[in-house]
């Protein structure tokens, strides 16, 4: 009888769609448990505290400091004392409001940012109000703390990362910080450790209510690793005071092994400035200065001509062209005709006639400009001759980057026969038309950290290692990143430029850089400078360079030194480099006078000159 | 006669009945669970309340059984009479909880007497229609069957429970089985099959796809002298029908009907709103996968996020616990009762017990095909409880004691 089965058949079949059901959602549809997870589980990560920076001789630079958010639930808030909140936080009263309704937009359940990166200090002060706000409290993080005010371009900063970096650095949560230039940058990875995540269930207003699964699933962060710079601080320190005032650079690197002692630039910045809550506002002030740019690495980034150190380059180039001997000679007459018509000055008096020695230490131009023409004369076309040159100087690390351990660098520039044939097409140039260079000016453009570089080249007799900024732990890694990148000079020619070197030192055109006991070599510079003013090509006061390294056998430090619109080699660079080789080597500086000299002295008339809008005299 | 009744008891119903209560506690105390130390004499926890509710009708309901059915027989107006007045008495006495004036607050124990209508209701019908002239098929008794169905169903939708309202129609069933003319029930299934179809499409086109199917019929069941007329009447009522749901679904309805009915049809997407449930309850099962994620390791249990999860939407909490494999097995188990019951009501000798047998059996199924259904998203949202599963004194009281009658009957049936 049918009617008997009516409701047995109902019950069967509702069981069956039932089954039916359940395997669609339990077995065959596999998205409902990754739905719940992003319900239940919240993910959140546990940073390690980032690593550490200490300079060569194990100073702390770097280190961390604990600052707070203020945070805020809205649904547990109650009416407050506005007044005394904004007095503390130092905002509008519009201001706080507005955030607490962006707060309560976001989540009246989670919390919310009301005020970033409060001092410790500051904290304090309130931290015994804080009850009487409830909703509020102070969530704690950690910024950076730096013991001393130097360094900023190379240690860089930190900051937190932006959402649109988000969107390629997908293993960065919102709000961490990342590093930003200098090593901070460099080796961002190091220092900033592997997080660890830590799950917990969540209810369904998004509130943590425990973990997840007894933190079966949780991983517990790696300790960042600390960093040891090649830096000296106490060096760094002393060549940031030399250079306050000026503007320029100053790169010193140990030749034996690449290490970057110091790396000045100035005008430069307390790394203190781009931290914490009024990091924004300093760094806007810091990148509006057009002028003074103490963003700009100028050790690192500044393209200038090399002046006279360019011929110490020039004389091994040419020895070991076989175009001069240590013993060929040029006459000078206050310079020459290196064409009809064209004639290039020098300091020489009348009649003066220079070996190579002579040429270096008096820095002649007319010896460097004829051995140039002959050098780059030598072959059936120009071309061949300064290509070959070109390489040469490539061999130096000139006309590239370096490869150092910082995020930013400039190539300089060395001009080939590619260059010159397009500006003056159809082979219309020859050794003369590019007699510039000879001396270190014209088309050759080379950074202080290059210079530095090559005069580390020059200390070695034949060879530098590439500048870099950390002690490297790993030996292997060392040995294969840091080993010797051999110039195409072969180290004979080397001694009698190095000779002429330690003359220009001992009686040439920088005696105020000899020191009592140590054999100083090093060679000046005054570069001429243009810029454009008013749509007019202006020459302003030319840049003192020094590029030296002491001591003579078995150098310890290498460095150049570049003040802009300083003048002569000798009257800053020279000074201020002497004084950092005297720091280093003897660890106190007994020429005070010299010392003070350049302390206390300042080019900053001289900077404003062109600004003042009225005619100036350059060169005074 | 005390001796035999071990033997005369239905013991796989009453192992159902424990095994379905336990597990229902143990879920209950998972879906309140919040790593306090679980007190057993505590009974402010939802948990504890509900053990000592099943401790209590294990110790008084097996007292039942030593009643004779003439009893309930004799005094089923009585019960019926009081089971009315109780319900006209909410409208003085009741207590409001969340809109419904459903409850009595007795000693902070709150009754709620449409739970026991059900046992009453379901007595006076098999009263009623076991009478020696009653005719299910005569249209009078028909009408006054109904019309005791109806009185209580009046009374809760009033309250208004339209969900233990619902419950009620599972009576229909009863009239099936006692002789109802079957074609009330092809009207029964053809009317909510239109009323889905027209939700789910436009009236116009149910109302050609109907036309079809009856010109379908006439043609391929031709008899020599068959008349059109019928089957006209018929389309024309199945078009009127199908022009009035979509009137009254657009007209009448709520606006929280018309979601209710539009999600489950998947017209809506909403796992904001009204659909939050729904979606909420289908992640907690989905997530469940084929072995669960454990006892007390429901992530979506714990977040709280599905509303009612103690009571109505407990389904939920076993899917995700326990997986397919718990699922299915309650369902086996609810299926596994209601087929007992209705293969012992076979064989009654008593058409009083069988009907009584036959309606509870029918109500338990209305509960277990309603409940399920809208935890996995089947059945519009309708909220009630889970028999001997969902948290809740009065349904566990009252379905105990159901099932006890049940048992009762059943054990005197070769007496």
């Amino acid at each position: 009888m049918i009617r008997k089965f009516v409701l047995l058949s109902f019950t069967l079949g509702s069981s069956l769609v039932f089954l039916v059901q359940l395997l669609s959602l339990q077995i065959f549809n596999s998205s409902y448990n990754e739905l719940s997870l992003n319900n239940a589980v919240e993910k959140r990560p546990v940073y390690p505290t980032r690593g550490l920076i200490y300079d060569r001789n194990g100073i702390l630079l770097v280190a961390n400091q604990p600052v707070y958010d203020l945070m805020v639930i809205p649904e547990n808030t109650a009416p407050f004392d506005t007044l005394e909140l904004i007095s503390f936080l130092d905002i509008k009263k519009t201001d706080l409001l507005d955030r607490l309704k962006d707060a309560r937009r976001f989540s009246s359940k989670r919390p919310s940012v009301i005020s970033r990166q409060i001092s410790k200090e500051k904290q304090a002060l309130f931290q015994e109000k804080i009850w009487k706000y409830t909703g509020f409290y102070f969530q704690k993080k950690t910024i950076r703390d730096y013991n001393l005010p130097i360094a900023s371009n190379i240690l860089g900063y930190t900051s937190e990362i932006n959402p649109s970096e988000l969107k390629t650095k997908n293993d960065y949560d919102l709000g961490e910080m990342i590093g930003r230039q200098g090593i901070e940058k460099t080796y961002e990875s190091k220092l900033r450790g592997k997080k660890g995540l830590q799950f917990f269930q969540k209810d369904r207003f998004n509130r943590i209510i425990g973990s997840f699964e007894q933190g079966t699933y949780d991983t517990r962060p790696e300790v960042a690793e600390n960093i040891t710079l090649t830096i000296d601080a106490k060096l760094q320190t002393y060549g940031a005071s030399l250079m306050q005032n000026k503007r320029g650079g100053i790169v010193a690197i140990e030749p034996a092994t690449g290490e970057v002692l110091a790396l000045v630039t100035a005008p430069s910045y307390n790394p203190n400035q781009l931290l914490g809550s009024a990091r924004s506002k300093n760094f806007r002030t810091l990148l509006n200065d057009s002028l003074a740019k103490p963003l700009f690495d100028r050790a690192l980034q500044a393209e200038y001509s090399p002046g006279s150190p360019f011929k110490t380059l020039n004389a091994l180039i040419a020895l070991q062209e076989n175009v001069i001997t240590p013993q060929t000679v040029f006459t000078c007459n206050h310079g020459h005709y290196y064409a009809k018509g064209a004639f290039m000055k020098c300091h020489c008096p009348m009649g003066t006639t220079n070996n190579l020695l002579s040429g270096i230490y008096n820095s002649c131009n007319s010896y460097f400009a004829k051995t140039y023409v002959n050098l780059i004369g030598k072959d059936s076309t120009a071309a061949i001759g300064i290509d070959r040159w070109k390489t040469h100087l490539e061999s130096f690390g000139l006309g590239d980057y370096l490869g150092y351990d910082l995020p930013i660098g400039k190539k300089g520039f060395i001009p080939g026969s590619s260059y010159y044939n397009r500006w003056y097409p159809k082979g219309s140039w020859g050794p003369t038309t590019v007699i510039s260079n000879a001396i270190g000016q014209g088309e050759v453009l080379t950074t202080p950290i290059q210079m530095a570089n090559f005069t580390a080249a020059i200390a070695n007799r034949g060879y530098y290692i590439r500048p870099h900024f950390t002690k490297q732990n790993d030996q292997d890694l060392t040995d294969s990143l840091y080993s010797k990148n051999y110039t195409l000079i072969e180290a004979k020619h080397f001694e009698t430029v190095i000779e002429g070197m330690h003359q220009v030192v001992e009686k040439g055109t920088a005696k105020v850089a000899k020191i009592a006991g140590i054999e100083v070599c090093g060679k000046t510079g005054t570069a001429e400078n243009f810029i454009r003013l008013n749509g007019e090509k202006t020459q302003l006061t030319d840049h003192s360079i020094f590029v030296a390294f002491a001591p003579r056998e078995n150098p310890k430090i290498a460095l150049a030194v570049f003040v802009e619109n300083g003048y002569w080699g000798g009257r800053w660079a020279a000074p201020i480099a002497s004084l950092m080789i005297e720091k280093y080597l003897n660890g106190r500086v007994k020429r005070t006078w010299l010392e003070n000299r350049m302390l206390n002295g300042s080019l900053m008339s001289e900077y404003m000159k062109p600004l003042s809008g009225e005619p100036f005299e350059i060169n005074e | 006669m005390n001796n035999n009744l071990f033997y005369r008891l239905d013991w796989l119903s009453v192992l159902i009945y424990i095994c379905l209560v336990s597990f229902g506690l143990l879920n209950i105390y998972s879906t309140t669970y919040d790593e306090t130390a679980f007190i057993l004499w505590d009974v402010s926890t939802a948990a504890t309340k509900q053990l000592w509710i099943f401790i209590g009708c294990l110790i008084v309901f097996p007292f039942v059984l030593y009643i004779k059915s003439n009893f309930f027989e004799h005094l089923s107006y009585i019960f019926y009479a009081l089971s009315i007045l109780s319900l006209i008495g909410l409208f003085i006495f009741g207590q409001t909880i969340s809109g419904a004036t459903s409850w009595y607050n007795i000693g902070g124990f709150g009754l709620q007497p449409a739970e026991f209508a059900k046992i009453t209701t379901a007595l006076v019908i098999a009263d009623f229609l076991s009478g020696i002239q009653t005719d299910i098929r005569k249209k009078n008794h028909l009408f006054k069957a109904l019309m005791l169905i109806l009185l209580p169903v009046f009374l809760i939708i009033l309250q208004p429970d339209a969900g233990s309202a619902l419950v009620f129609s599972g009576l229909f069933f009863v009239f099936i089985r006692e002789g109802l003319d079957l074609r009330w029930l092809f009207l029964a299934v053809g009317l909510v099959l239109i009323f889905i179809a027209t939700l789910l499409l436009k009236p116009l086109l149910v109302c050609i796809s109907i036309a079809l199917i009856v010109l379908i019929i006439y043609h391929t069941g031709k008899k020599a002298n068959s008349k059109l007329s019928p089957y006209l009447i018929s389309l024309g009522a199945c078009v009127l029908f199908s022009f009035s749901v979509d009137f009254i679904f657009n007209s009448v309805f709520e606006q929280h009907h018309r979601d209710r009915f539009n999600i489950i049809l998947g017209l809506e997407t909403d796992t904001k709103g009204i659909g939050y449930n729904i979606n909420q309850s289908k992640i907690a099962i989905g997530s469940g996968g084929f072995s669960g994620k454990g006892y007390l390791n429901g992530t979506q249990t714990k977040g709280d996020f599905v509303p009612a999860q103690h009571t109505d939407y407990i389904f939920s909490t076993i899917g995700e616990e326990w997986g397919f494999v718990g699922s299915s097995l309650l369902i086996t188990l609810f299926t596994l009762l209601i087929f007992r019951i209705v293969y012992r009501a076979e064989k009654q000798t008593s058409a009083f017990r069988r009907m009584y047998s036959y309606a509870i059996a029918s109500m338990l199924f209305i509960h277990f095909f309603v409940n399920i259904g809208m935890t996995l998203g089947l059945v519009p949202t309708v909220g009630i409880p889970l028999p001997f599963i969902s948290y809740g004194g009065s349904s566990l009281i009252a379905f105990s004691l159901m099932l006890f009658i049940y048992l009762n009957f059943d054990s005197q049936r070769l007496l």
